[in-house]
């Protein structure tokens, strides 16, 4: 991007019709890392690396439950994405205490939109750094929908946002024709398989992401990293290249799993298991 | 009530200037309003008829004033309220609810409030109102059907709201909901439902004195809604102590 006069505050158009304060912001989200979401008829799959800012610290929380039947997953500026989570949960509650009835997610979507058009429009304000995937149901079924530093916002089948999203959209590209029938678990499949590119190469383990689910008669929750893992076994999703070394890979994949039946071995039995 | 640090107008709550800013009683009322569900929806019914207090310090009675008033109304597509109570004060409900549902349309987003969601919205508005001192003096009955399910519920000017398979305001609860508990069943024709709100609607025509022969039933099903022309019901009068009403007791004392 290139500097030039035009782009010292959010109130100033370029010649060529351009804010560029907005598209700025939206390059925030570019650098972020990666958040996919994709969705069936009946569900919505909500999927992000974990980035921890070194070894010693837990990772960024990057997915919010907004209501138990919406969800959203960020990328950007997480601050920014955790203030608007807030609204986003202030909203659904008020909702439902007047009308005892969940919000629609579409009605949701505009008001966050439109919360964000405000940012736009204003000298003393700035833009808010972070894209938004807001999966959620109502009434006429799964919903997907990326909202934009910019105001707008957009319905999806899947998407990806964030840094390497390029290759889960390609991957996406490919096979979301099959995702409105897509059963649940196929889904989530889909879901992991897609996050894996991100990765390029990093091993995919249930300490690297986080998934999170929401679906007919599934109130939205974020699958627990045993459930994660034993996923990643099932679908024998593995990085391509074997890890350089297993000890820096925190895995809470221990000995001692109360998991599904399906027993498939962990890879590598988790050498120090950390909380993350 | 904290009146220690309020305003001088409102250090006598009775007969003060604050008052003539907030419902006391009512003037015109409407009576009992009747709810029922049935096969394919809800049924209301209602009579015609307002009475106009007439107070000074006392009550001193009222006169039957307006005889052709509306007490039911649609709400949107999929609901009906019947009000009884201010009349006043119902009108003031349904330009809350118009706006509400003209909102609602102009999201144009395929979503549309149910039943639910507009009674619960009516209770929220009672209750606020009823905790400022300044009530809606109404008691309300909001019916409908979305998406085949079917929805009754009422609300008072206290803010006390439930919903069941049938409801009634004011004497309708005392008179007409026994007959309801006795003879309502799941699964009732358009006909049956009618000739039970009748019944219900006759008894309260003998024994409520602010009931008069002009009713009204409204129907609300998948469709749309229905108000019926008014009409009358069929009274027997002819028992012999009303040939001769003071036999036995002739004369003043």
């Amino acid at each position: 991007m290139f500097r030039n006069q035009y782009d010292t505050d959010v109130t100033t158009w370029s010649p060529a019709g351009r804010l560029f304060q907005v598209e700025y912001a939206m390059e925030a989200v570019k650098q972020g890392s990666a958040a996919i979401g994709l969705r069936s008829k009946t569900h919505v799959v909500l999927a992000c690396v974990n980035k921890a800012s070194s070894e010693l610290s837990s990772h960024q929380k990057k997915i919010f439950k907004v209501d138990d039947h919406i969800g959203v997953s960020i990328a950007g500026l997480t601050a920014d994405g955790r203030v608007l989570s807030r609204y986003m949960r202030n909203e659904c509650i008020n909702y439902s205490y007047t009308y005892e009835s969940p919000l629609p997610v579409g009605r949701l979507v505009v008001q966050l939109a439109d919360k964000a058009q405000v940012c736009t429009q204003r000298s003393w304000k700035r833009p808010y750094g972070v894209g938004l995937l807001v999966g959620g149901l109502d009434e006429s079924g799964a919903h997907l929908y990326y909202n934009c530093p910019s105001g707008n916002y957009f319905e999806y089948q899947a998407f990806a946002i964030g840094s390497r999203s390029q290759a889960a959209k390609t991957y996406l590209e490919r096979k979301f024709e099959g995702f409105t029938e897509s059963s649940r678990e196929n889904l989530i499949k889909d879901a992991l398989f897609a996050l894996r590119e991100t990765l390029q190469g990093e091993k995919l383990t249930s300490s690297t992401c986080t998934i999170a689910v929401v679906g007919v008669g599934e109130a939205f929750h974020i699958l627990d990293q045993e459930t994660v893992q034993s996923l990643i076994n099932e679908f024998e999703i593995v990085g391509e290249e074997p890890p350089a070394d297993e000890a820096t890979v925190p895995d809470q994949g221990g000995v001692a799993e109360p998991g599904p039946a399906d027993q498939g071995t962990p890879t590598d039995q988790g050498v120090t298991p950390m909380d993350v | 009530m904290n009146v220690a640090d309020s305003a001088p107008a409102m250090n006598n709550l009775i007969g003060s200037d604050a008052d003539s800013q907030r419902t006391l009683y009512p003037y015109v009322t409407g009576t009992s309003v009747v709810g029922i569900k049935y096969k394919d929806g809800i049924l209301l019914a209602a009579d015609m008829g307002d009475y106009l207090a007439c107070h000074d310090s006392g009550s001193y009675g009222s006169t039957l004033r307006y005889k052709t008033v509306e007490r039911m109304k649609s709400v949107g597509k999929h609901s009906i309220i019947g009000a009884s109570g201010e009349i006043s004060d119902f009108q003031e409900i349904m330009r809350y609810l118009d706006e509400l549902i003209l909102y609602d349309n102009m999201w144009d987003d395929g979503n549309s409030f149910g039943p639910k969601e507009v009674h619960n919205y009516l209770t929220r508005v009672m209750y606020n109102r009823r905790n400022k001192f300044n009530p809606l003096w109404n008691s309300l009955v909001l019916g409908g059907v979305k998406n085949g399910q079917k929805y009754l519920g009422t609300v008072n000017m206290i803010g006390v709201h439930y919903e069941d398979n049938h409801v009634a305001t004011g004497f309708g609860n005392h008179l007409s909901r026994p007959i309801l508990r006795d003879e309502w069943h799941e699964n009732l024709t358009f006909e049956e439902g009618v000739k039970l709100l009748e019944k219900c609607m006759r008894v309260l025509l003998y024994r409520d004195r602010s009931a008069v022969n002009k009713l009204q039933i409204a129907k609300i099903t998948e469709e749309g809604v229905t108000i019926s022309q008014p009409y009358s019901l069929k009274t027997f009068w002819n028992f012999a102590a009303f040939q001769n009403p003071t036999v036995g007791a002739e004369g003043s004392w």
